[in-house]
């Protein structure tokens, strides 16, 4: 009998799939509060990513190269279409654009000088360009939001390149959002924003609305630099193979894509869950229009979403990007979500902050408190001493070496002494969905979904 | 030296661009670059016809006289130098301006003064939409009247309008403050019209006479912003 009242039991308390208590927890919030959610950090859900992908090493057909004694290139260009002058760095993967305002200063500095360490470029955000960050990145590039908070003509003057951001993985068709706990006198003199305002930037420019307007405002950017620099423009994954097109006959120099699982500092969750494509079906968009176009080698790409190995760097050159910029993941490399912070030397439990804002260190996402608990998304004078710039530095310097070194791992265990030589015929896929989004065969099949009328 | 074509004998610091006969390129890197030193301080522009970004990302003071209508973001990012523009201006004319002075004789597109951060930007006719989107904080003078969405998120500075607003005028307004001397079709969420100062009329009248436009300052009525969105509030349903 005791099975029957098991099995009521369980009956009594089956979930339902509809109404699971997520969906419960969230009409609950929404009803107690009438206002939506806003958070930190990129989309929380499972989506077919490079994780889906597995490199098919050399063998038989094709030789490695030795580990330590055979030669792998690193050194990747970006924007030579127009520039005199383009961006040149010794490995493919780049800092994302993070503002000042979200990041602390320390930060900022840190990110430049792992940046500069390693030969990489680093980018500002919708706050401006601090003069520690101009200071510590040998190649810093300057956004141009639609906010222009701080976008001025002396900072562009001292640029490596311009990134014109259209949108952002996270928020396609959004713009920031910067509460006001993080408006501190230095981020609102910078902004010319009233202290402590809860911030709504633009989603769309202030001076030009569509892809005709743009050509000739990236011109303007050019004749104001004198035709030096690289133009970027970014570009949140969502009709990427039109969206790139447009960016192309905009004149870009670069496309920045940036897919769904792209990090934000604040933005409603609703927007980060629900609006965007996954950054491997975007990326294959993106390098087809571009092959299409037949400007695969003129015009670069640069990818970003959800790039946290470099078993993630070596996909994304493989399916056709120049190089991968990395934002959450430089975070966390600082010390977003771990259990302590490092401050003289010695490591410190960070439970306490994590318990006032009501999470803990694995799964906090409260960047837009401006309370982070490790010092990395704050504007606190007392928590960002938790990041010391030094420290910091280091760590992302780690980070990126050890990326690259993996990524140069997958390269010669391919036969390539390149990275660039990365191509998709070197890729399959462990399931239908990725496979069918990055448009490579199934693992252990010649069935690539989707290929040759294939359906 | 490249791009230096046309000096007048008798005016030695005066030098003339065609833009029918030589590229913009000239013209920019001459103001750019090689200004500096020639003894140049005023550079007359010929048969801009509507070609865009003149004069852009000037970073000394250098009066530039442009002889007919512009395109585009004309006198974009200017410091400095001071721009007079004898016929129309499209879209974006003294966008990102810090200082300095652009005088517009007839008519301005959209977004005339976008986030300007400094400087005085006239424009004797009217002005279309947006005019003085993002102002960081730039004066601006319109003799007519300006188009809808005029000072959408304006931060800081002053727009002075002679003529009349139309729809949604400082939607979403910071710090910006607006002069409007005609009628306004509508108020943009968190915009709403304050009593005149004496501090508000000696600025309409010091604003009125850097900008050569005759009007009694008693005329102007103030509009700002009520500020009830700088905070996030749960009431505000929507407005966010
Ligand atoms: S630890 Fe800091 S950076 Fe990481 S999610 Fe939390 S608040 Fe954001």
């Amino acid at each position: 009998m005791n099975t029957t009242i098991e099995a009521k039991h369980r009956i009594q308390r089956e979930e339902s799939a509809g109404y699971d208590h997520k969906i419960i927890d969230y009409i609950h919030r929404a009803s107690a509060t009438g206002l939506y959610e806003i958070r930190g950090l990129g989309a929380k859900r499972k989506v077919p990513h490079f994780d889906d992908l597995v490199f098919l090493g050399a063998s038989m057909s094709r030789y490695p190269l030795e580990g330590y004694r055979e030669k792998c290139v690193t050194r990747t260009v970006l924007g030579t279409r127009y520039a005199k002058k383009p961006v040149e760095l010794a490995i493919p993967i780049t800092i994302a654009g993070m503002s000042f305002g979200s990041l602390s200063a320390n930060v900022k500095e840190a990110l430049g000088r792992a940046a500069s360490d390693t030969g990489t470029s680093t980018t500002t955000g919708d706050g401006g360009m601090t003069p520690e960050e101009r200071q510590s990145s040998k190649t810093l590039v300057y956004q141009c939001l639609p906010s222009r908070y701080g976008f001025n003509p002396d900072d562009v003057r001292k640029a490596d390149a311009i990134e014109m951001v259209i949108g952002q993985g996270a928020k396609p068709g959004g713009g920031g959002m910067l509460l006001g706990q993080k408006i501190n006198p230095r981020v609102a003199s910078m902004r010319v924003l009233p202290e402590g305002v809860d911030q709504r930037s633009a989603c769309r420019h202030p001076d030009w609305t569509g892809p005709d307007d743009l050509a000739i405002k990236i011109k303007e950017l050019r004749e104001i630099t004198d035709w030096e620099i690289p133009i970027y423009v970014k570009i949140g994954a969502t009709r990427t193979f039109h969206d790139v097109k447009l960016a192309v006959h905009s004149g870009a120099d670069v496309i920045v894509l940036d897919g769904m699982q792209g990090g934000t500092a604040a933005t409603q969750s609703v927007f980060i869950e629900h609006v965007g494509i996954p950054t491997l079906g975007a990326l294959r968009q993106a390098v087809d229009a571009l092959e299409d176009l037949n400007m695969k080698d003129e015009v670069q790409l640069i990818v970003s979403g959800g790039i946290r190995t470099g078993a993630d760097v070596a996909k994304a050159l493989a399916m056709g990007a120049d190089a991968v910029s990395i934002g959450q993941g430089m975070l966390v490399a600082l010390g977003c979500n771990s259990d302590t912070y490092i401050q003289n030397g010695a490591h410190h439990s960070a439970a306490e902050g994590y318990e006032k804002i009501g999470t803990a260190a694995g799964f906090c996402h409260h960047c837009h408190t401006g309370l982070c608990p490790v010092g990395v998304t704050t504007q606190d004078r007392e928590l960002e001493q938790r990041l010391d710039p030094e420290v910091g530095a280091r760590r992302a310097r780690n980070y990126l070496r050890t990326l690259n070194m993996e990524l140069t791992t997958i390269a010669r265990a391919c036969g390539k002494q390149n990275v660039h030589h990365l191509e998709r015929e070197d890729l399959v896929a462990l399931s239908v969905e990725a496979a069918a989004m990055a448009r490579v065969p199934l693992a252990g099949t010649d069935w690539t979904p989707g290929a040759n009328g294939d359906l | 030296m490249e791009g230096v074509v046309n000096v007048a004998p008798e005016a030695k610091n005066r030098l003339t661009f065609d833009l029918a006969a030589q590229p913009l390129r000239e013209l920019n890197r001459f103001l750019h670059h090689d200004l500096a030193g020639t003894g140049v301080t005023h550079v007359d522009v010929i048969n801009p016809d509507g070609t865009h970004n003149i004069a852009v990302g000037v970073d000394a003071p250098v009066r530039i006289d442009v002889d007919g209508h512009a395109g585009y973001y004309c006198a974009g990012m200017n410091k400095l130098a001071q721009v007079n523009v004898n016929g129309n201006v499209g879209p974006g004319v003294a966008e990102g301006m810090v200082s300095g002075t652009v005088h517009v004789k007839g008519f301005a597109s959209v977004s005339a003064g976008a986030a300007a951060h400094g400087g005085l930007l006239v424009i004797e006719k009217d002005a279309s939409l947006r005019c003085g989107i993002s102002m960081k904080g730039i004066d601006i003078v319109v003799g007519g009247s300006v188009g809808d969405f005029s000072a959408f998120m304006a931060q800081a500075g002053r727009l002075v309008i002679c003529g009349d607003a139309g729809d949604a005028l400082g939607d979403s307004l910071y710090e910006a403050v607006i002069y409007v001397r005609g009628k306004v079709a509508s108020f943009g969420a968190d915009a709403h019209e304050e009593p005149m100062s004496d501090a508000d009329f000696a600025a309409v009248e010091e604003l009125l006479a850097r900008a050569r436009i005759k009007h009694d300052p008693k005329q102007f009525r103030r509009v700002a912003s009520k500020r009830e969105l700088y905070h996030w509030n749960a009431d505000a349903d929507q407005e966010y």
